[in-house]
């Protein structure tokens, strides 16, 4: 996994678990606890777009499914959180599945627009099966997550919570970068013949990381329906597709640290920006095009070789 | 209404909407030919048309017949900027960065006609009256017969621009071999923003005509977009028939679904047909299967 790596991973688990001392305020916690939540979908979405080059326009419904499968199947039919939360990422990883299998072998805009359509289609379901996702208007009374008999309840319990299992995740997709499998997956991204040529089972492998990927969205998903405890379809539409690749593509995309400063940045920074409220899609739509023109690499990166430059 | 006359009826919503989807699709065509390149901001085009149109008639108060012109003419020149400024620019650039700077685009220009605009919904009075015309058992607005005669013209002069001049013939040879066209002496990267400004103004048309009927706010673009990608790739990308074709049967599909089966799933039937299609066979209805490969897909 590389010392730096590991010295990174240290350094992050310190700055998380002193934050919430430095922080009195429960607001930017709040903040917090949705940077780790985006930042789980974020790193799923740099190994399949940075790292295996296979893009998906499609990953906020991934995100809505797990949340939905989550939320309906605690507040409706009395499953408890964490059951719920496995079966989510149960439904989630085998729609993914039978989506993932015919549509990556598309390449492109083929496949951009396969996910972008698939996307689309599961936004609609949320809207329309209103018998168990309440329709446009949505449903409430998610219950909280319990560790024994203590009850998860405040933004800080949720914090560490979620935060931890960015940790777990990091540490999984890390081992899977600096592995057999993370070559393969790059090989893919060089070069999909010669990698087949050189006998890498490219489709395998491009199906397991896109299901991995809808794994970690789907966790994502079921950590917001349990912390929000409310759910409707708004924040799982094209829109969030659209500033998920954002992330991803403004921290860099071969990176998984780039992809949680990306989650970061769009994150906090809109935060700050709220008297701008409805013109944020203008800073999303500039902040993209002038990254993908001028720093295709993403500022992770970009910045990286300039210190390089700099010694 | 016996089910005889509200299939004809049904039958004649979903060729009106048809039309606009294989205009969509069309725009899609012109650019996928020159370039390789899937806009997938084509659908903005489509709502600029229509609300630009809004504006100059209803804002400005200008005349109707000016104002076609002037909404298709501003939009074609949006067209061009946007490839001056976002695409000429780049190196070699990957699919990726292609796919995500277009879909920049299409925020960009969302986000430009809610500032410009604001988030309401616009009309547009038709082009000449509202009285329904009746055939059969059913009836037809007149600005059914506006969309497939401004359709019809469109297609004739873009039959007639590609067949018969020399630019359009020399887009056709960019379309068909680069390198070739290059050495024969044909200036590539003009016929790449030539190509951006003739589907944006398609792309414009449609939005003006669909407008009476369909009403137009600044989020449209993107279902419209999605749609048009549906048709297009249903027809088989590059090929125009195709994508006229593939429009009326989306289209008839869609308002036959809203009519028997579920309004509110209708916005689903033309993504299920796309998915479908790439599925199965990617090369569309009348696409070739060589022509896919060659655009190094």
């Amino acid at each position: 996994m590389g010392k730096k790596n590991i010295l990174s991973l240290l350094i992050l688990a310190g700055v998380i678990l002193a934050l919430p001392l430095g922080l009195g305020n429960s607001y930017y916690l709040n903040v917090l606890v949705f940077v780790g939540i985006y930042s789980l979908i974020t790193i799923g979405l740099s190994l399949l777009m940075g790292y295996t080059g296979q893009i998906s326009l499609g990953h906020a419904a991934f995100f809505g499914l797990g949340a939905y499968t989550s939320g309906v199947l605690s507040a409706k039919f009395g499953v408890s959180p964490w059951l719920a939360l496995l079966a989510a990422i149960f439904v989630t990883g085998g729609i993914a599945f039978l989506i993932g299998a015919p549509a990556l072998k598309l390449k492109g805009h083929y496949l951009a627009m396969a996910t972008l359509a698939f996307g689309y289609i599961v936004f609609i379901v949320f809207n329309q099966a209103s018998s168990l996702t309440g329709g446009p208007s949505g449903f409430g009374q998610i219950p909280r997550f319990r560790l024994g008999n203590f009850l998860l309840r405040s933004d800080v319990h949720y914090y560490y919570l979620v935060w931890t299992l960015v940790i777990v995740v990091l540490l999984v997709s890390l081992n899977i970068i600096h592995s057999r499998v993370g070559r393969a997956l790059r090989s893919i991204h060089e070069g999909e013949l010669t990698a087949n040529i050189m006998g890498v089972n490219t489709a395998k492998y491009k199906i397991q990381v896109f299901v991995l990927s809808a794994v970690y969205a789907s966790l994502a998903g079921s950590l917001y329906a349990h912390f929000i405890t409310f759910l409707n379809p708004t924040p799982f539409g094209f829109h969030f597709s659209i500033v998920l690749v954002a992330m991803v593509a403004v921290g860099g995309m071969a990176s998984v640290w780039g992809a949680m400063i990306g989650a970061a940045l769009l994150t906090i920074l809109p935060e700050y920006l709220r008297a701008f409220h409805d013109y944020d899609i203008l800073i999303y739509g500039s902040t993209l095009l002038v990254i993908m023109m001028f720093l295709p690499q993403g500022l992770f990166a970009g910045i990286l070789s300039l210190i390089k430059k700099e010694r | 209404m016996n089910l005889g006359d509200q299939l004809l009826q049904y039958l004649f919503t979903g060729i009106t909407i048809g039309a606009i989807y294989g205009m969509v699709a069309l725009g899609f065509n012109i650019i996928y030919s020159a370039t390789g390149i899937i806009n997938l901001a084509q659908g903005e085009f489509v709502m600029l048309g229509g609300m630009m149109m809004v504006y100059l008639t209803a804002i400005i108060k200008l005349p109707m017949v000016v104002s076609f012109f002037l909404s298709i003419l501003i939009v074609t020149m949006i067209g061009a900027a946007f490839e001056r400024a976002a695409i000429h620019p780049l190196k070699s650039p990957s699919v990726l960065t292609l796919i995500i700077i277009t879909v920049a685009a299409s925020i960009l220009f969302k986000g430009g006609a809610m500032f410009a605009w604001g988030k309401h919904t616009f009309s547009l009075p038709p082009f000449s009256g509202e009285k329904p015309i009746s055939v059969l058992e059913a009836t037809i607005l007149p600005q059914t017969l506006w969309i497939l005669g401004i359709m019809g013209a469109t297609v004739a002069l873009l039959i007639l621009f590609f067949g018969f001049t020399l630019t359009g013939k020399a887009m056709r040879a960019c379309a068909a071999n680069r390198t070739a066209a290059s050495l024969v002496g044909i200036n590539v990267r003009t016929m790449v923003l030539l190509s951006f400004a003739l589907s944006a103004g398609i792309g414009a048309v449609a939005g003006i005509i669909i407008t009476p009927i369909a009403l137009m706010n600044y989020d449209r673009g993107t279902m419209l977009a999605v749609k048009g990608f549906s048709v297009a790739v249903l027809g088989g990308l590059g090929s125009n028939v195709g994508a006229v074709a593939a429009g009326f049967i989306i289209g008839i599909m869609e308002s036959l679904g809203a009519g028997f089966i579920s309004s509110g799933y209708k916005d689903a039937i033309a993504l299920v047909v796309l998915l479908l299609v790439l599925f199965i066979k990617p090369s569309g209805l009348l696409g070739s299967r060589e022509r896919a490969e060659f655009k190094k897909f």
